[in-house]
């Protein structure tokens, strides 16, 4: 009747009920101020009448209900003095049970009852019963919760609680108790009613409206949950059960679901520890469409908020084996709720593991448990789309990164990478992140080979092109990020044993190695860098043991080297190979192995040869190779001067007479080391030197022939600088005529350079005049030496 | 009719006056006219003493051939409305004749009068006690004077009194189970019990407990049966589902009754019975009736 009204006819009805309340409650209270028993009975049940209406919406009868609820306040305080009505209370009991109509019956009973047990005349629980059986009258879902929930509301106050006016004998809390319960039992099989009342046309109705009523059901869990003397016993043997017992009988999706939730947050924590395994059967019995992985969340949730609280509370944990009793029910419920959507399976883990986390943190076995489970279902299903669950998985993957902060600790959990192997590659890679991220963090260093192994996998997204990925797909910008991290991340391998350490570099190249060209050119380095730290490390040990197999080590780690690099040359990037090369060049120099680091020069100068044709990136590499080759010293003389003379050779044949100028004066370091085994060859010293002046010479001319004026003298400031500094150094064949030669060439060019009168301008040269002046004031050795010049 | 009265004046005031008339309990009697009136209450087997006072008007005289007093228990049916049919009939003669000339009182008594029925108003059947005083005359007519009073008869409990259960129902429709406490109730008493219902599939608004009453007069083909519902009492709003157990708590108190009367005196009979009814949302109604005895139990404080 009521699901066909509109909203206009229900502001109608309510309007009209108000004014039925209203013109009621005036006579009331005349018979009030009059004291007339007879007409207060009379009116207050015309009044309480209206509540009868069935047209009304939930809402809408609350309005009502709440202004006849004032009223009855009135009429309560009127009942309580015994001088106005002169009726003894217990005689008024009966009195008001006369009305002919149950509902009106019911409010006035309930009001007088709460003054009857205020009076002290009848014990609390006798009341209180009779009231809660009486109320069975009204079967009437709405009007039965509000009666109901009346009666809650006065007898609030009133119940036989321990420590209460209303204590009765030794067993008051259960009288309690059990009259909330029993309240309770009835209000919501009530409230479930609603729902199979009406035609199926309206159901949602209804679930909307029931859902606006369930705070009064609730509110007996409330109540339970503050009565005072309720110990974990009596929780345990009579209140869960009962309220439990409840929950699955009434076999509605709403109610369990609400009613589970009030549960979990009404009672103490301690309690639901103890109670667990109840709590649990509880919720594997539940409606199939009840969204029981909320609720188990929400008691994970606060069971390790209390686990947190507190380590004291730790041990209760242990006792009643709360992981085993969660990891039993989850498996049930994700068994049993076919229809459940994978991401509830996946927050239902991240729930358990984030408990098993917070409470059993020792206990890496229950950690890799769920994330087994996890594997278990995950399996079931084909491969995951749902990006939700993604999210979750990725929580479940991270949880035991925050937690342990120590990623070596994640690596023994060996259902960690099958996990991830359900991820999709986009989550993959943000998972893989995600440990890095960790590790850089937490500054964590992996010291085994084999962690390093697990890692890897896990991480094997980022290390190379998984299958069916689109690699036009990736954003350019991302990608570097990753391969950044990937970089930065092997630099966190380490392991001070060397062994160890030749095994985890191993494990690297061997996964590094499948990244493909994109990837190479950022984790080779890296990689190289680190090997090159071992040989280094072993170098500085040599001294010391010196076993036999020390150098072999070495050997295979330039074997490594070498065949890493030049997959980097395949790539092609042949800058940054030559550059490794070089830095392997020198390090197998440091460890005196000739043929080692010919070999890897070998590699550069081919390198330099076939691979590199800009004429910048030439000019960069030729001074890259003389100052590895200078440094080197490790070579025979025939070795060396094949290389030596392989690079004078490219220097002098850049493109540019600038560029060519320079690299051959770089040359010249390479005939004097200043080092007292280095070599000093002075006559080629001065062969470069002077090399280096007819090229200055060339490209001056040049200049003046194509732009009609001479180019700075910048060129042969910086020879000037060579001489000077190889005189300094001792070269027999630099004499103090050839740089004062230079000094007045250099002149002459900047005067017929400008025409003008400001000599002194090139402040380069001005300042190795100024050095010059200084070194010969200063005196001593050097200055004797400089005595000769003149400025 | 005050005139007309004045022209026919009696030539005497009676009055009747009890013996305890002051103490006595008096109890509220509905006249003929919708008038209720207090009468005094009496039992069987007690005495009915007084005194009646006879007062001429003006110092005027009353002659008579003699004065009595009758005490008469009568029944009255209202199809043969002031057709008495007197069970009772006690006389005392209180004067010889002669002439009274001033007020004079005469005592009389009737010892331990056995009055068997109680004093009922019913609907077809008026059953009552009445003091007649008659001056008898000649040809001016006799004087006469009424004086009802009410009878009421307490017995005990009954030593048996087994509690009315029964189930009955509609099959694959409604089935319930109802229990009262008692087959037996006093008229303040209270009838407890409970309605449990076993099957339920028609959707009941409501179910209400009334107290009938079913009164016959007359015999044979002549039989004349009045029911009345004295009490309609809401026992349950809304529907219930299988399994619901619904308390029954009626006070009698506040409801008109009297004890079960069987076969007064061959003219008539009250019964009562509890119709349990069920109401469903066309509002057809579903019933049972159960018969109970009602009976006066004495009173304590009275």
């Amino acid at each position: 009747m009521r699901a066909l009204a509109g909203v206009e006819d229900e502001e109608k009805w309510l309007a009209e009920g108000i004014a039925g309340i209203q013109h009621n409650a005036f006579f009331m209270h005349r018979a009030l101020d009059a004291n007339n028993l007879r007409e207060v009975l009379k009116y207050s049940a015309l009044m309480l009448s209206e509540l009868r209406t069935s047209k009304l919406s939930p809402q809408k009868y609350y309005d009502l209900y709440m202004r006849a609820f004032d009223q009855l306040r009135q009429l309560e305080i009127f009942f309580k003095d015994e001088s106005r009505h002169g009726l003894p209370v217990v005689d008024l009991y009966e009195l008001v049970q006369h009305a002919g109509n149950i509902l009106p019956r019911m409010y006035l009973l309930c009001t007088v009852g709460s003054v009857y047990i205020k009076s002290k005349q009848a014990p609390s629980k006798d009341v209180l019963k009779d009231l809660v059986e009486m109320c069975r009258g009204v079967q009437h879902p709405i009007r039965g919760l509000f009666l109901r929930s009346y009666l809650a509301q006065v007898s609030r106050d009133k119940l036989p609680e321990i420590g209460s006016d209303y204590e009765g004998d030794a067993n008051t809390v259960m009288d309690a108790v059990e009259f909330v319960l029993q309240n309770f039992t009835e209000m919501n099989k009530l409230w479930v009613r609603i729902q199979h009342q009406g035609p199926g046309t309206v159901r949602e109705k209804q679930e909307k409206e029931r859902n606006e009523l369930r705070d009064l059901v609730g509110k007996n869990l409330h109540v339970l949950g503050q009565i005072e003397g309720v110990d974990l016993e009596m929780y345990k043997e009579t209140v869960l059960p009962r309220v439990l017992e409840q929950v699955v009988n009434c076999k509605d999706k709403l109610a369990q679901y609400y009613l589970m939730e009030c549960i979990i947050q009404v009672f103490p924590d301690e309690y639901h520890l103890q109670t667990l395994e109840a709590l649990l059967a509880a919720c594997t019995q539940l409606m199939p469409t009840v969204d029981t992985k909320i609720v188990l969340t929400q008691l994970m949730d606060r069971l390790s908020n209390y686990a947190a609280s507190s380590p004291d509370v730790l041990h209760e944990f242990l006792q009643v084996e709360a992981f085993a009793k969660l990891s039993n029910a989850i498996g049930k419920v994700i068994d049993t709720q076919l229809e459940m959507p994978i991401v509830g399976a996946m927050t239902l883990f991240v729930s358990l593991l984030t408990f098993t986390l917070r409470v059993h943190p020792d206990r890496l076995d229950y950690v890799d448990q769920v994330l087994g489970a996890c594997v278990v279902k995950l399996s079931s299903v084909p491969k995951l789309e749902d990006s939700r669950a993604m999210k979750q998985v990725v929580a479940l993957l991270s949880a035991p990164l925050e937690k342990y902060s120590d990623i070596v600790t994640a690596l023994t959990l060996s259902n960690y990478p099958r996990v991830m192997d359900h991820l999709d590659d986009g989550t993959n890679k943000v998972m893989a992140m995600l440990i890095i991220q960790s590790i850089m963090k937490n500054d964590t260093c992996i010291s085994t080979a084999d962690k390093v192994e697990v890692l890897f996998e896990l991480i094997k997204g980022l290390i190379k092109d998984l299958d069916g990925t689109n690699v036009e797909e990736l954003d350019e910008e991302d990608f570097q990020e990753e391969q950044n991290s990937v970089a930065r991340l092997i630099h966190m391998l380490d392991n001070e044993e060397p062994e160890e350490m030749l095994k985890i570099i191993y494990v690297v190249r061997k996964h590094l190695m499948t990244g493909g060209p994109q990837r190479l050119p950022f984790t080779v380095p890296p990689l190289v860098f680190s090997a090159v730290r071992l040989v280094r490390q072993l170098e500085a040990q040599g001294g010391n043991i010196a076993g036999e197999d020390v150098p072999a080590t070495l050997r295979k780690i330039f074997q490594i080297l070498n065949q890493t690099i030049e997959a980097l040359s395949s790539v092609p990037c042949p800058e940054l190979a030559l550059r490794l090369y070089l830095q392997c060049a020198e390090a197998a120099s440091d460890c005196d192995l000739e043929p080692v680091a010919y070999e890897f020069f070998t590699q550069a100068f081919i390198l330099y040869e076939e691979e590199i044709a800009d004429s910048k990136a030439q000019v960069t590499a030729i001074h890259l190779i003389v100052g590895t080759l200078q440094r080197i010293n490790v070579f025979g003389v025939e070795n060396r001067d094949t290389l030596t003379h392989k690079a004078t050779g490219y220097s002098a044949r850049l493109l540019k007479k600038p560029d060519q100028c320079r690299a051959v004066y770089a040359c010249s370091h390479l005939f004097w080391v200043d080092d007292p085994e280095g070599i000093k060859d002075g006559e080629r010293v001065l062969l470069c030197l002077r090399r280096a002046l007819r090229i200055a010479n060339a490209a001056q001319q040049m200049v003046n022939a194509t732009r009609g004026s001479s180019g700075p003298v910048t060129l042969f400031v910086e020879i000037l600088n060579k001489y000077i500094y190889f005189f300094e150094k001792g070269n027999p064949h630099i004499t103090p005529s050839d740089i004062q030669s230079l000094i007045e060439l250099i002149n002459t060019e900047m005067l017929s350079d400008n025409g003008n009168t400001t000599i002194h301008s090139d402040p380069f040269f001005s300042s190795t005049l100024r050095y010059i002046r200084f070194q010969k004031q200063k005196g001593g050795v050097m200055g004797e030496k400089y005595d000769s010049i003149k400025l | 009719m005050n005139f007309l009265l004045g022209a026919f004046k009696p030539a005497c005031n009676i009055s009747i006056t009890f013996t305890d008339g002051k103490n006595r309990k008096q109890v509220p009697i509905k006249k003929d006219n919708g008038q209720i009136v207090m009468n005094p209450l009496f039992q069987s087997q007690e005495t009915i003493a007084g005194k009646i006072h006879i007062d001429p008007y003006q110092g005027k005289k009353v002659e008579h051939n003699g004065v009595k007093v009758e005490l008469l228990g009568q029944i009255e049916m209202y199809f043969d409305r002031g057709n008495f049919y007197d069970f009772t009939s006690l006389v005392r003669e209180l004067d010889v004749p002669g002439e009274i000339y001033e007020r004079k009182t005469y005592p009389f008594e009737f010892s331990s009068v056995e009055m068997p029925y109680e004093t009922y108003n019913g609907v077809n059947v008026r059953l009552r006690y009445v003091l007649k005083v008659t001056v008898t005359r000649g040809y001016a007519g006799s004087i006469v004077e009424y004086q009802d009073f009410v009878v009421r008869n307490y017995v005990p409990p009954p030593p048996i009194n087994n509690s009315i259960k029964m189930e009955v129902g509609i099959e694959d429709c409604l089935h319930i189970e109802f229990e009262y406490n008692k087959s037996k109730y006093h008229l303040k008493d209270v009838i407890l019990g409970k309605i449990y219902f076993l099957l339920v599939r028609i959707k009941i608004k409501n179910m209400d407990l009334e107290i009938r009453r079913r009164e016959s007069t007359g015999a044979g083909a002549n039989t004349h049966v009045e029911t009345e519902t004295l009490a309609k009492f809401e026992l349950m709003d809304g529907a219930p589902v299988r399994g619901e157990s619904i308390p029954v708590r009626v006070f009698l108190t506040p409801y008109d009754l009297t004890p079960t009367h069987t076969n007064i005196n061959n003219k008539f009979s009250v019964k009562y019975y509890l119709n349990l009814v069920l109401v469903d949302e066309e509002d057809r109604r579903y019933f049972k009736q159960q018969e109970i005895t009602l009976y006066r139990l004495k009173e304590e404080t009275s």
